[in-house]
């Protein structure tokens, strides 16, 4: 009986015509929450249906939280795709550099604050169109690698030919990253707004659950499904979605509640630019017992040094004069701590020449010195080291991208460039889910993002940190092993195409071909 | 051959055995089809003796039962005036037939119709699969109407409709496609979540939420550049019916898409078996798999109606990534996309 009942109501409804602005006078719209939706008032269009929403109050389709490399990254990316290109997008970054763009000329000193850029990387920015903006300043290409440690047993030397490449990296100071991305940017006509403050408070309203017989809207209803941003000088504004791009001390990963796994590494890492006699265009680095030293071409005989070490350490290196800073790098670089590595015989048959294939060109490389540092460039700055890892990259209408998700040991240079996979993977996915009309701040959209970056992520982290915790204990046994270690990387081809393509971003986990 | 043995499951035997009586009784089929269906009739109409209450129902209902020699389509209504209307429920029945519609299947959805927008509940493999139908309809419709498909709204300037729009998956992506859409359920309760949901996004709150039916439509002789109907053919009467509204309401020169579940075996048990039993992505009873249509059958009643299908597509679930893909597989669920001929 129920169901006789239940059938003729649904077609009794729809003839005495209850809601008769549905036949398509008004494109759907309702009487805003204050009117008691009389049939004759219905005739609305969109603007006042949101009504607390004025011209300027507009809500956003993005608001990228931190404007520095990565997020830009990301709101260039955006910018200059023709699916995306037309979103609006905030930003928020109290960084006046954003809004007046700093003038960088070639004879200014080099910033101690660089970063290595992979061939991955430097091909998303050429996606962008962002490549040549950075090749208008200063930028150093190297081609070649050399690792070794202290024991002196043994070294490894990648050349980018192994793998018929130009290039192994290149060595870009981060000011000139992030100019090179906002000049792009204001080429093109995107649509974005910075406001220069900080975040303050993050309000997530949720599309509440719908019932079919709640005639009546409340005003909520205009907010819901998105997400509003109050900021410390008091503007605020709504947006879609979220990117926490704010760096390892993330606001939005804390406002939003986002777990992390993570340890600090009991060591501080000194930056600082330092001055040759010759030019030099190889990447060196050498581990020492207490952390690895690295020594990074920068271009016009400047190099970069980040040398890893203990806080007492590294709190004496700082305080001390240049001079006395100068011999310690040399000395660390050098003969200090250990032996130089015998170099491999360069005639003669190779050991492991039995496993077949193309033979690297670097196995005939022997054992170099790294170039002397003449003068320090720059002041010396510390920071100490961590790893951490969110638990999710994504929640509702928020995700997070570069430091703010993972941060990373520098011993390989990796961090900044899993931060630009992660805003060009970010940008490539909302640009399908546009494709297809999805809503931007949808989970099972940002779900896909996770889903590309986590594993490649956690399995670069995973590295860095064996890397890290293999190299930071003095034990007999275990220098032989990182020997062999050398060894195996420097003599077996595969293994060190391998390790080249993983590095340099072409391959995204290790192992897999 | 075909006779495999229908599930009896006891949530909603009546509605199929009936309801599938009467659409295979409606539709004009070719003689060989339609004796492979007759068989599957005799084994229903055995079944139906064992439930009284719907003997005088519908099962001899003066439908005139066509020869496929003398007219390929049926007239549009039948008649309902032969039969006595001794029943309460008579006058919702006569209305039944004037539409293509079956009323419980109705019923079913009102029931979980607040759980359309929950993407982990009933309609979760619809939200799954919507982003893929939406590549498929994206770059179909972009060709035939020559539109750009690298625009974030290509389909500017086109009027769709959504027939059986439930609660809007479909038509919110079409309008922030840049189209007009007019979504049309004949739920009620569907069309006000749908409507709730739309008002949430400036850009979909302009979709037009209309409770009707596709023949209530063509009666007003509203016409659409492009007629959705995705997932609902297999929950009507009278699909051949039902294809002829949809071409009446398309323009000359517009399209046509339909999808649904293939009547194999594989649809079977991959839509009935582990969907509905297995895995509960969809509660049991949503499908009956004797409604379902297979590609030729669909392609014949849309052709009887003037409408040639141009492109079809099969989705495939990936049970590893949980993604579901467009492919050549046709053997669960597809989708079509047809054109009606633009005129002289």
């Amino acid at each position: 009986m129920n169901r006789l009942v239940a059938r003729r109501n649904l077609y009794s409804n729809h003839d005495q015509l209850k809601f008769p602005w549905k036949r398509g006078f008004c494109s759907g719209g309702e009487a805003a929450a204050a009117a008691g939706s009389s049939p004759s008032s219905g005739h609305l269009n969109h603007q006042d249906k949101h009504g607390t929403f004025t011209g300027n109050e507009q809500p956003y389709d993005l608001a990228i939280v931190g404007g520095g490399m990565v997020g830009m990254a990301l709101a260039c990316s955006l910018a200059t795709k023709p699916l995306t290109k037309h979103l609006k997008v905030a930003i928020i970054d109290s960084n006046p550099a954003l809004a007046k763009k700093l003038s960088i000329k070639r004879e200014d000193p080099p910033d101690p604050r660089v970063s290595t850029v992979t061939p991955a990387t430097i091909a998303y920015f050429q996606d962008a169109g962002a490549w040549q903006h950075v090749q208008q300043h200063r930028h150093a290409y190297f081609d070649k690698m050399q690792v070794w440690d202290y024991t002196g047993l043994g070294y490894t030397t990648y050349d980018a030919r192994d793998v018929d490449k130009d290039v192994l990296g290149c060595v870009v100071e981060n000011r000139v990253l992030h100019s090179s991305l906002l000049s792009r940017i204001e080429d093109t006509d995107f649509q974005k707004m910075i406001y220069p403050s900080r975040l303050a408070s993050m309000i997530r309203y949720p599309s509440s659950s719908l019932k079919a017989d709640d005639n009546t809207r409340e005003a909520s209803y205009t907010k819901a499904g998105l997400v509003k941003l109050e900021m410390s000088d008091g503007s605020s504004l709504y947006t879609k979605l979220v990117v926490g791009a704010d760096g390892a001390k993330s606001q939005v990963r804390t406002l939003a509640g986002f777990r992390t796994t993570g340890w600090n590494y009991s060591q501080n890492a000194i930056i600082c630019t330092v001055e040759h006699s010759v030019e030099n265009h190889t990447a060196w680095q050498r581990f020492l017992p207490d952390g690895p030293i690295a020594l990074l071409p920068i271009g016009n005989n400047f190099s970069n040094i980040v040398w890893t070490m203990n806080p007492e350490q590294s709190s004496d290196l700082t305080a001390m004069n240049e001079d006395e800073f100068v011999k310690a790098v040399n000395h660390a670089l050098d003969h200090g701590y250990g032996p130089h590595p015998k170099s491999s015989f360069s005639n003669g048959t190779n050991k492991f020449s039995f496993l077949g294939g193309n033979l690297t060109m670097s196995i005939n490389e022997s054992f170099e010195v790294p170039p002397k540092v003449v003068k320090l460039a720059s002041k010396r700055a510390a920071f100490p080291l961590s790893l951490m890892h969110a638990n999710d990259y994504i929640a509702k209408r928020i995700v997070l991208i570069g430091d703010a998700a993972h941060a990373v040991h520098p011993l390989a240079g990796q961090g900044v460039n899993l931060g630009f996979g992660d805003a060009f993977t970010l940008s490539r996915i909302i640009g399908e889910g546009v494709a297809v009309g999805t809503d931007i701040g949808e989970v099972s959209l940002l779900r896909k993002y996770e889903a590309e970056r986590k594993p490649a992520n956690v399995a670069m982290m995973a590295l860095l940190d064996g890397f890290q915790k293999l190299y930071s204990v003095d034990f007999g046994p275990l220098n032989a092993l990182r020997a062999a270690a050398f060894h195996a990387a420097n003599y077996i081809s595969p293994l060190k195409r391998s390790i080249i393509s993983y590095a340099s971003g072409e391959q995204r986990l290790p192992m897999f071909p | 051959m075909l006779l495999f043995p229908l599930p009896h499951f006891p949530r909603f035997p009546i509605y199929s055995c009936s309801s599938s009586a009467t659409k295979r009784r409606g539709t004009a089929m070719a003689a060989k089809l339609l004796s492979r269906l007759r068989q599957l009739d005799t084994r229903l109409i055995s079944l139906q003796h064992q439930r009284p209450f719907f003997r005088n129902a519908r099962l001899f209902s003066g439908q005139q039962i066509p020869s496929s020699d003398s007219h390929p389509s049926l007239p549009p209504t039948p008649t309902p005036t032969p039969l006595p209307p001794p029943s309460a429920g008579s006058a919702g029945e006569k209305r039944q037939r004037t539409s293509s519609l079956k009323d419980h299947e109705l019923a079913k959805f009102a029931a979980i119709s607040d759980t359309w927008w929950d993407s982990e509940g009933p309609f979760k493999p619809l939200h799954a699969m919507n982003p893929t139908r939406l590549a498929f309809i994206r770059s179909t419709l972009c060709r035939h109407f020559s539109k750009d498909p690298n625009v974030p709204k290509p389909f500017d300037g086109l009027e769709i409709v959504d027939v059986g729009c439930g609660g809007g998956i479909l038509s919110e992506p079409l309008a922030r496609l840049g189209a007009t859409v007019t979504g049309v359920d004949a739920v009620e309760k569907n069309i006000k979540i749908a409507h709730l949901h739309a008002d949430l996004d400036p850009t979909t709150s302009t979709i037009d939420y209309v409770c009707t039916t596709a023949e209530k439509l063509v009666e007003e002789g509203r016409q659409f550049d492009a007629v959705m109907s995705l997932e609902v053919i297999e929950h009507v009467a009278d699909p051949a019916e039902f294809c002829k509204s949809l071409a009446a309401l398309t323009r000359p020169g517009g399209a046509v898409v339909i999808s649904t579940i293939n009547r194999s075996i594989r649809a079977y048990a991959a839509a009935i078996v582990a969907a509905e039993y297995i895995l509960h992505w969809l509660p049991r009873g949503t499908h009956q798999w004797s409604s379902f249509l297979t590609p030729e059958e669909l392609v014949m009643i849309l052709k009887r109606s003037s409408i040639d299908v141009e492109e079809m597509a099969g989705f495939v679930l990936n049970p590893l990534t949980g993604k579901w893909l467009l492919s050549d597989d046709v053997s669960v669920n597809f989708i079509a996309f047809a054109t009606k001929k633009a005129e002289g």
